[in-house]
């Protein structure tokens, strides 16, 4: 028989395991401070999966995104000593891959004001152009491998600025704080460029999930 | 509340980090503009299929390969420091 947990004690769990976990995180930096490479170990187990993620998301190159994940944890552990934590240790390893990200990117093409700066104007920002209903559950019109290659290509065609607000907030779900934290931009700004993000992406995947005219939006 | 107001709210309003007030004017918007309803569905949708779509997961003989690379650089880095 399942016990029934009041949602209040349930939120108290979670905020004692959220604190729990943090306590062992800054033990683990603390260790890796002193040397332990095993205590590093456990870090980079931790989040090397996000970071190749964040990676993936913002240089668009697997070969770029493996030696992001390589440059951002030993660069990391080059500069323990830096890290004063005042902020969450994955917060900062994040800002770490970030910059390396960026610095692939702007390798990669002729472009090189690749930037977090910017603050970029498209022709199909925040205004709406078509406001089509989707199909229900428009993921289950394509199959597995044809629904992904959609939305990388979707993602792709955003601004890295976008992109990468975007893959912070609502791939890795970083707060709003620490999203501005890790990108060192103002709370606005990443909610601006978010709002944004959100709007050109949905726009864009119309195409693929809109309900077709008098039909059932089955495929 | 236009729709440009609707749209500006739309971020905090999906992340439900808006005060009651505000909330209750977006919901009144929603209820008769049938755009903005379906701006906002589309939009939630867009965030969720993206959250779940697992695009770019690292498989584990690659990780594998990563975690050796990056333990093995800096148990070369303490050894220079510690010498």
């Amino acid at each position: 028989m399942h016990e029934i947990v009041h949602p209040e004690t349930m939120a108290i769990i979670e905020t004692k395991a959220r604190d729990a976990a943090a306590t062992d995180e800054l033990a683990l930096v603390q260790a890796a401070k002193r040397g332990d490479v095993a205590a590093f170990e456990q870090l980079v187990k931790r989040y090397d999966r996000n970071i190749f993620r964040i990676a993936q998301h913002i240089t668009q190159n697997r070969e770029d995104a493996e030696d992001v994940v390589q440059d951002a944890f030993l660069k990391a552990y080059e500069n323990l000593e830096q890290f004063q934590g005042n902020s969450k240790f994955y917060t900062w390893l994040v800002r770490i891959a970030v910059n390396e990200s960026l610095m692939k990117l702007r390798r990669r093409r002729s472009d090189r004001t690749v930037s977090l700066d910017e603050d970029i104007q498209t022709e199909e920002d925040t205004m709406p152009r078509e406001v089509a209903d989707w199909s229900p559950n428009p993921e289950q019109l394509y199959k597995q491998g044809e629904l992904k290659d959609i939305l990388r290509k979707t993602v792709q065609g955003l601004p890295a600025s976008f992109r990468t607000v975007f893959v912070l907030r609502d791939v890795e779900g970083l707060s709003t704080e620490e999203t501005a934290e890790a990108l060192d931009l103002s709370i606005p700004a990443v909610k601006s460029r978010l709002l944004r993000a959100r709007l050109q992406l949905r726009e864009r995947l119309n195409k693929y999930f809109r309900k077709p005219k008098g039909g059932d939006g089955k495929k | 509340m236009t729709c440009t107001d609707f749209l500006k709210e739309l971020t905090d309003y999906l992340d439900a980090t808006i005060d009651a007030s505000t909330q209750a004017e977006l919901e009144d918007h929603l209820a008769w503009c049938h755009n903005c309803y379906v701006i906002c569905n589309t939009t939630k949708k867009t965030i969720e299929i993206y959250r779940d779509s697992q695009l770019y997961e690292l498989p584990e003989d690659l990780r594998t390969k990563l975690e050796v690379a990056i333990l093995s650089k800096c148990t070369a880095k303490k050894k220079r420091s510690t010498t």
